[in-house]
C-alpha cells in the first residue's frame, strides 16, 4: 500500500495500522534525507502550508516548519497572540481568510479538543492536527512509536508505561491509540487525581506505583505535569510528586534491566525526570526530536500526495 | 496480457559482461568512480556488474543506491503514488565520476529526477548513464545513455520487464503487452 486511508491527520484514532506502517516506512527515507549534506527535497514545492498556532509551542512548531521547508513547501506562520483572533474573529473565518490566499494545507494547534475535526468539516483544505487541547497530538505519538521501533525493532508485544499527568495529556491519549494499534501493551501510571475516570475503558493497565510500572515496562514515556491546564491542586507539592513519580538514576539502577526513557518535552528537570536520566544513556529524548522532523515530513508528504494537482485556466 | 522473451539468460549475461568491460575501459581502476543504482530496479543491475567487476579483479568499487521518489515530476499527478525506497550513499560525490545504473531507460524522467537528487550529495565531476535496455524513440526529455545493453523498440502499451534470479526463476528480459498505462 502506498496511500493513506485518510485525507487529514486529525488523530491516531482515525488511522489504521497500515497507515502507521506507511508513515514509518516513508519517515525512514526522510530520516536519511535530513542527514544528507543538503537536507532538502523538492516534493512539495508547489504547496503552501499555514502553521496556525492558537497555543504556545516551540518544539512542535519548529519541527513542522523545518519539515515543511525540507520538503520545499512555502510556509506562513501564524500565532494567535498577534492576530485578529484577539479582535473576535471566529476560527472558520480566520482559516477561510488564510485559505483565500491560496494555502493548500493547514497545520493547527488549538486549546479546544476537537478543533481540528471541526475545521476539517467546515473548510476546504488538508488539516494536520498539531495538538487539540487534551484530546490528541498525533504526530507526537507517531514519532514516539517510531523512536521505540528504531530502538527495539518492533512495537508488537513491547510494554510501554506512560507516566505522569495522564488527565491533561493529549500525548498520552494519542500514544495509547498508536501503541495499541501496533500491538504493544500499555500501562499508565500516575497519581489517582491525574488519572481520567474511565481510563480502563481504553484497555490499558493502571498503576499508581512508579517502581512497579518500571519493573513491568520496556519503555517509559515520562510526561510533564501540565500546570497550565490544572485548574485546581492535584497533588500536595511538586517535591512530593517528584519523590513518587520522578524517575532517577538510583531508581533505574535498582531495576537491573534494560529500559528506555522517553519524554515528549518540554522537560521539567528534577520533577518527572532527573537531569542525569534525561542526559544519560537510557534516554532517547533527543532522538525523538530528530525523528519528529522525519515523521512530520512523511505525514505532510503522504497527505499532499492525496491531493491531485489541479490545472485550471 | 502477452509475455514475450526479448533476451534469454545467456544473452543477458553476455551483455552484462560487455557492459562491465566497457566500464573498465573508461574508468580504469575505478579510484574516482562511484556506481549508483537507481531504485528500485537499478540495484539489481548494479549488483551483477559489481560481481563481474570483482571477477576481473576490481574488488573495491564504490557503489550506492539512489531513490528518486521525492524528486519525481509526477507527484500529485499520478493516480497511485509510489512508495519511497532506501537511499544508501556512504561516499562523498564531490569531484567523483558518477555512473547512474538502471535497468530500462524509457521516457528519461527518472534520470532527470536522479540528476536533481544526486546534487544533495555533492557536485560530481561528471555523470554517465548505463542502462541495460534502451527503449528507443520513447524519450520525453533530451537524455541518452552512455552505455547501452540492448536497444528495444516497443510501443507505449507495451512494457519491458527485466527479471532477476534473485526474485524470479531466472534472469531474462520480457516484453509485456498490457492494456495498462505505462509504468
Amino acid at each position: 500500500m502506498s496511500e493513506l486511508s485518510v485525507n487529514h491527520l486529525l488523530g491516531i484514532k482515525h488511522l489504521n495500522p497500515q497507515d502507521i506502517e506507511l508513515i514509518f516506512k516513508t519517515a525512514d527515507q526522510f530520516k536519511e534525507v535530513i542527514n544528507r549534506p543538503i537536507k532538502k527535497v523538492p516534493s512539495l514545492r508547489d504547496i503552501t502550508v499555514a502553521n496556525l498556532f492558537f497555543e504556545n509551542s516551540t518544539r512542535t512548531r519548529l519541527s513542522f516548519e523545518l519539515a515543511e521547508k525540507r520538503l520545499s513547501a512555502d510556509v506562513v506562520n501564524f500565532s494567535a497572540s498577534s492576530s485578529s483572533v484577539k479582535k473576535g474573529e471566529t476560527l472558520i473565518d480566520t482559516v477561510n481568510n488564510i485559505l483565500a490566499m491560496k494555502v493548500d494545507l493547514v497545520v493547527m494547534r488549538h486549546p479546544n479538543p476537537g478543533a481540528a475535526v471541526f475545521l476539517s468539516q467546515n473548510v476546504n483544505s488538508i488539516i494536520v492536527n498539531a495538538g487539540d487541547g487534551a484530546h490528541e497530538h498525533p504526530t507526537q505519538a507517531l514519532l514516539d512509536a517510531f523512536s521505540i521501533r528504531e530502538k527495539w525493532g518492533e512495537l508488537k508485544g513491547k510494554r510501554i508505561a506512560i507516566v505522569g499527568d495522564i488527565l491533561h495529556s493529549r500525548v498520552a491519549l494519542s500514544n495509547i491509540f498508536c501503541l495499541q494499534k501496533l500491538g504493544a501493551e500499555v500501562m499508565v501510571c500516575g497519581p489517582t487525581t491525574l488519572m481520567p475516570k474511565y481510563i480502563k475503558s481504553l484497555g490499558v493497565q493502571v498503576s499508581h506505583d512508579l517502581t512497579e510500572a518500571l519493573e513491568w515496562a520496556d519503555v517509559a514515556n515520562m510526561l510533564r505535569v501540565q500546570h497550565e491546564r490544572q485548574d485546581t491542586r492535584y497533588f500536595p507539592s511538586i517535591r512530593e510528586y517528584a519523590r513518587q513519580y520522578g524517575v532517577t538514576r538510583e531508581l533505574l539502577d535498582s531495576l537491573n534491566k534494560e529500559i528506555t526513557i522517553m519524554h515528549p518535552g518540554p522537560i521539567n528537570r528534577g520533577v518527572e525526570i532527573s537531569s542525569d536520566v534525561a542526559d544519560g544513556d537510557h534516554s532517547i529524548i533527543l532522538q525523538q526530536v530528530e525523528n519528529g522532523v522525519a515523521i512530520r515530513m512523511a505525514v505532510l508528504y503522504l497527505l499532499a500526495a492525496k491531493k491531485q494537482m489541479e490545472f485550471s485556466a | 496480457m502477452t509475455k514475450k522473451e526479448l533476451l534469454s539468460e545467456q544473452a543477458l549475461h553476455i551483455i552484462l559482461n560487455r557492459l562491465a568491460c566497457e566500464l573498465v575501459e573508461n574508468h580504469r581502476d575505478f579510484s574516482d568512480t562511484v556506481l549508483i543504482g537507481l531504485q528500485p530496479r537499478g540495484g539489481f543491475v548494479l549488483n551483477r556488474l559489481r560481481a563481474l567487476l570483482g571477477e576481473q579483479g576490481f574488488e573495491r568499487v564504490d557503489t550506492g543506491l539512489l531513490d528518486i521518489t521525492f524528486y519525481r515530476d509526477d507527484f500529485r499527478r499520478r493516480e497511485n503514488p509510489l512508495s519511497a525506497n532506501q537511499t544508501r550513499i556512504d561516499v562523498l560525490l564531490e569531484n567523483k565520476r558518477v555512473v547512474f545504473i538502471d535497468d530500462v531507460l524509457y521516457t528519461g524522467r527518472s534520470v532527470r529526477a536522479a540528476l536533481d537528487a544526486i546534487h544533495s550529495f555533492g557536485r560530481p565531476k561528471e555523470i554517465e548513464l548505463l542502462v541495460l535496455i534502451d527503449r528507443r524513440f520513447s524519450r520525453e526529455l533530451p537524455i541518452q545513455p552512455d552505455y547501452t545493453g540492448q536497444r528495444v523498440d516497443a510501443i507505449s502499451s507495451e512494457r519491458v520487464s527485466v527479471e532477476w534470479q534473485d526474485e524470479a526463476e531466472k534472469d531474462s528480459v520480457y516484453l509485456l503487452n498490457t492494456t495498462h498505462e505505462r509504468a
